[in-house]
């Protein structure tokens, strides 16, 4: 009974189906194909596991990602045409470093928007303290006024 | 007053985190909307009982309706889920769905259609992935809604629902002529 069920189980797993992966051509680059290469997977991103680059994925899209942008890099198209040819079809999302344009300026400028906000607010308060300070300053005090008053006292 | 700031504050992050929490950081937007299909030129998956189908059909020969373009695999879970509600669609007719077997083998797929029905006419094979890849596919299950005139309306992410099928596609299928 037991060899029966083992069968079984081993029967589903022969059973499952799996991805193809087609066997590719090596591409042999140059030295300097291959440093372009190697600058250029990591600021490309793995649409399967999203926040991994294609430099470091093991997803099977990303390798064949990968492939295709060896081949492209083999075929001597430069950086700008590849990233041009990933997101023509997946889009500014492919890029970690996504360009600046009329949907990403907040992206990129709100960062240094909240910042300034931040420091016109402490400068603010900072100014607000010292005027306080300054009423309650002994040495701020109108000297004319006081000797008036010194005079009066008299 | 004291508070009025950071409950603004509060009130701007808490909307933000609302809709942010509920969009699918899966679903990315395709650039493709709007755009012409991609060229491709797949081979056609050869079944029982077809009459000597075409080996290879190119996007010319879906030209002049709108059509679906169905990626799909037997090795894929979503597949299977939304594999009954595409056999009623081909059941009522009204549009083509064109399916293409994704990185699957021949063998393969074909004990899995016999075991559920094919809603495709024709299934084109890609088994490198290729016209995934030009189609912009990162996950299947997925569906592009294309115009008479060959331009992608709509990209559906994962199984395809009724509910999605109604919201998003049906409309769309008398554009486009």
């Amino acid at each position: 009974m037991k060899r029966l069920v083992a069968a079984l189980f081993a029967g589903l797993l022969l059973a499952a189906h799996a991805q193809v992966t087609v066997e590719k051509p090596e591409i042999p680059l140059s030295v300097e194909q291959e440093a372009r290469l190697a600058e250029l997977l990591p600021d490309l991103r793995c649409l399967v596991c999203q926040n991994e680059s294609l430099a470091e994925s093991r997803a099977p899209l990303a390798l064949d990602l990968k492939y295709e942008v060896r081949e492209l890099v083999a075929s001597g198209k430069s950086p700008t045409e590849i990233k041009r040819y990933l997101t023509d079809r997946y889009g500014d999302f492919v890029l970690f470093r996504p360009p600046f344009d009329a949907r990403t300026w907040l992206l990129w400028l709100g960062p240094f928007a909240l910042v300034l906000v931040a420091l016109l607010v402490l400068l603010r308060q900072i100014r607000g303290g010292k005027r306080e300070l300054a009423a309650t300053n002994p040495k701020a005090v109108d000297k004319a006024a006081l000797k008036k008053l010194l005079e009066e006292a008299k | 007053m004291r508070y009025a700031i950071p409950l603004l504050i509060l009130g701007v992050l808490l909307a933000f985190f609302a809709v942010g929490l509920q969009r699918d950081p899966r679903v990315l937007p395709s650039p493709l909307i709007g755009k012409a299909v991609p060229a491709f030129e797949l081979p056609v998956l050869a079944l029982p009982k077809a009459e000597s189908p075409p080996l290879s059909m190119g996007n010319a020969a879906f030209a002049g309706k709108p059509y679906l373009v169905n990626f799909f695999a037997s090795w894929c879970a979503g597949c299977q889920v939304e594999h009954p509600y595409l056999m009623q669609l081909a059941k009522q007719g009204g549009v083509t769905i064109v399916g293409v077997d994704y990185k699957d083998a021949d063998a393969d797929v074909r004990q899995w259609l016999a075991a559920r029905g094919n809603p495709y006419a024709p299934i084109l094979v890609d088994l490198d992935g290729r016209a995934g890849i030009d189609f912009g596919v990162y996950g299947v299950p997925e569906t592009f809604v294309v115009s008479a005139d060959g331009r992608i309306l709509h990209k559906h992410v994962g199984a395809l629902t009724p509910e999605a099928f109604a919201r998003d596609v049906k409309p769309l299928l008398g554009a486009g002529s």
